[in-house]
């Protein structure tokens, strides 16, 4: 079983690469059960989106 | 290395740039440099460099816009500067002191219930609004310096994970960790701040 503390390294990698099947599955299972967990990955998307919004503005 | 002009308003009709577009583009130009190099005065010598280059006889074609092609050469001008000081022995990645990051979670791994992520609403409406603003960019400074230099290149100068492991001699599985640390913190200081600044509806 996947903790909080493994899937917020996983939620902030799938950023920055594919999560292979096996990772992808032990995530999702994890957040179905995770609020904490939910926000997180919420919070990470606004961030992505701030910086993208932040790099338009040049 | 070569880095793609950013696709950017091409509001800069004029064949001839004057002054006062220089003038414009220049101080743009040093707030971009600012938020990666965190040095105003060699934010401003890389834009002195930049701009002196892009404006050398013969080098803008006035074919597409001047932005692009000024951002183009500031960005790859930084990441010289980056990979050059990323030669001095002195950079290290293990420096930044992680042990508050881990007090968010027990002994389990699971987050401490005072420290568990709360629910945001959508503060991104906010991107309009001024102190969204100021409280995002403060807390992008608060990152430590490597950690913020390995985040800052990825998501302000764009470049994939690979490159910047290349340009700072360090592994991809490292890159990782650098980037989870930067998140992670800065989340927790948004969060922090936000709710501090009332600035999130509360939902659940």
């Amino acid at each position: 079983m996947m903790n909080c503390k493994q899937a917020t390294q996983m939620m902030s990698q799938s950023q920055d690469r594919p999560l292979i099947w096996q990772e992808r599955i032990k995530l999702r299972f994890h957040l179905l059960m995770c609020n904490g967990c939910n926000n997180y990955n919420r919070h990470l998307r606004i961030i992505s989106k701030t910086m993208k919004q932040l790099r338009d503005r040049f | 290395m070569v880095v793609n002009p950013q696709p950017s308003e091409n509001n800069d009709q004029a064949q001839k740039p004057d002054a006062e577009q220089i003038s414009d583009l220049r101080q743009q130009m040093i707030r971009f440099a600012t938020l990666q190099l965190r040095d105003p005065t060699l934010a401003e010598d890389v834009t002195h460099d930049a701009i002196n280059a892009a404006l050398s006889p013969g080098k803008f074609s006035g074919k597409g816009s001047l932005k692009s092609w000024v951002f183009a050469i500031l960005r790859n001008k930084i990441i010289d500067i980056i990979r050059e000081r990323s030669r001095h022995p002195t950079v290290s990645f293990t420096e930044d002191n992680d042990s508050d990051l881990d007090d968010q979670f027990d002994e389990k791994g699971h987050w401490n219930k005072t420290q568990k992520p709360a629910n945001w609403g959508h503060p991104e409406t906010g991107f309009a609004n001024k102190q969204f603003w100021t409280v995002f960019e403060a807390c992008l400074t608060q990152l430590p310096e490597n950690t913020a230099r390995v985040f800052m290149m990825r998501e302000h100068l764009g470049l994939e994970i690979k490159e910047i492991c290349d340009e700072l001699s360090i592994s991809e599985s490292n890159c990782w960790v650098i980037m989870h640390r930067a998140r992670m913190r800065l989340r927790m200081c948004l969060e922090n701040n936000f709710i501090q600044g009332n600035f999130l509806q509360a939902e659940d």
